[in-house]
């Protein structure tokens, strides 16, 4: 649990009071997109305590909207939205230094692809290479292959 | 001359042309024939990393049923993307009794059933653990002496973990097949970092970005080429300073060659005249500075 969370709480119980009883309370955190995530990629994301050594090993973060370990931490509150409208499931190589990295074990990149696969699959994002004549001709096959794959259901 | 069935895959029949050639002319010098499997189909180039897409892993199994077939139990490959797709569909395939079970019924039409039993060989197992570094060296001699190059292995080769030729982290193979070739390995801090793979397709500028730091960094550390052994890594350290030279005034193209081609050099084969056309910064002046040495 973060900071912010632990004060909201005790702003909420009518606490940081001059002679404060300290109550502290595990609270489970669910979320049904993070289990959804689970399935698909076998990575679990409870495990993760934000160190950031997948965002800081990501050779592409720098082209990202949100972080991967800020994915990892907004799957863990439910916030789909904000992780739908991100660019960076669609940024990621799949290069796989952030899996082999984390110290918890957390398969990361799985994780991304999983948050790919549902949203090809929920068909709201329609994803297109659209690569011109010009394109094709330039790319080579294992290019064009591997591009498409990615946004495979 | 030992035969080995050999696996291609789509680009070494298109863009990578060179990298087979040059793979068959050096192999063949240290006692190699590549047999091509009689039937093969593309392995999908990425493994599926999403646990309910089993068929994906379908169209690399099926090669190694055919190597299978024609009585083999060993597939050599070029290519990086192919190694890791073959590899870890067969670990799979031998480790999840549960997509073993699936992918078996969706192969009920095949001549024979997979046993799982065909190992995946690279080029750069080969030539470490088959013909050994201590003979190359010696049938090499002073080869590619004066020659610095920086050895680019990409992300296929060595991840995930125990599926690469090589520890993950801290590879040296490449480095060693550098110097028994005669030239000095740059130490390299890129590596082991992703040029951006596919992202090539869609997202040219951030692969050129990449492009232009690892070239940098290779530049950096006195090399005179980038050598690399995945067709995809080669294209977009290549061709991608196309983009890099124009979006950076400053950006100076470097060659970028097939660790095979410079094992026909310090081998003393003739590097063809056609190999030439498939490079984008020009290695004419590298090639040249290479022959002399070896």
């Amino acid at each position: 649990m973060i900071a912010w969370e632990m004060i909201y709480m005790l702003k909420e119980k009518g606490g940081l009071s001059y002679n404060t009883k300290m109550e502290i309370e595990t609270m489970d955190i669910k979320s049904e997109f993070a289990e959804r995530i689970s399935e698909i990629s076998g990575a679990n994301l409870f495990k993760c305590y934000q160190c950031g050594k997948c965002s800081a090993g990501c050779p592409m973060a720098e082209s990202m909207d949100i972080l991967p370990n800020q994915i990892v931490r907004l799957a863990q509150l439910g916030q789909w939205d904000e992780i739908q409208n991100s660019n960076t499931p669609w940024i990621c190589a799949a290069c796989l230094a952030c899996s082999v990295r984390c110290p918890r074990g957390i398969q990361i990149a799985e994780a991304i692809e999983a948050v790919r696969q549902i949203c090809l699959r929920n068909r709201n994002s329609e994803r297109r290479l659209g690569l011109s004549d010009e394109q094709i001709k330039e790319l080579p096959p294992i290019a064009i292959i591997s591009a498409y794959r990615k946004i495979a259901e | 001359m030992t035969k080995l069935l050999y696996y291609p895959g789509c680009t070494l029949k298109a863009d990578a042309q060179h990298f087979e050639e040059s793979a068959m002319c050096a192999l063949k010098e240290l006692g190699f024939e590549l047999q091509e499997l009689e039937r093969w189909n593309c392995c999908g180039t990425v493994f599926s990393l999403a646990t309910d897409n089993t068929m994906f892993h379908l169209a690399p199994l099926r090669n190694l049923l055919r190597t299978r077939e024609e009585g083999g139990d060993k597939l050599f490959t070029l290519c990086s993307m192919c190694y890791n797709t073959l590899k870890r569909a067969n670990k799979l395939f031998n480790e999840d009794p549960e997509k073993n079970d699936k992918v078996r019924k969706a192969m009920y039409e095949e001549a024979i059933a997979y046993d799982g039993k065909t190992q995946t060989l690279h080029l750069l197992s080969l030539l470490r653990d088959e013909v050994g570094f201590d003979t190359l060296k010696n049938k090499i001699g002073k080869g590619l002496n004066g020659i610095k190059l920086a050895p680019y292995y990409g992300c296929m080769l060595l991840r995930p973990d125990g599926l690469g030729v090589d520890n993950m982290e801290h590879p040296r193979v490449f480095e060693d097949l550098i110097r028994a070739m005669g030239a000095e390995a740059a130490d390299f801090p890129f590596r082991a970092e992703c040029c951006g793979s596919y992202q090539t397709a869609q997202q040219p500028e951030i692969v050129a970005e990449r492009t232009r730091l690892i070239i940098g960094s290779a530049r950096k550390c006195g090399a005179d080429a980038v050598a690399v052994s995945c067709p995809l890594c080669a294209f977009n350290l290549d061709q991608r300073q196309a983009i890099a030279a124009r979006l950076h005034s400053d950006f100076e193209l470097m060659p970028v060659l097939y660790i095979t081609e410079c094992l026909c050099l310090a081998l003393g084969i003739e590097f063809k005249e056609p190999w030439k056309a498939f490079h984008y910064a020009p290695v004419d002046a590298v090639i040249r500075k290479m022959e002399k040495k070896a």
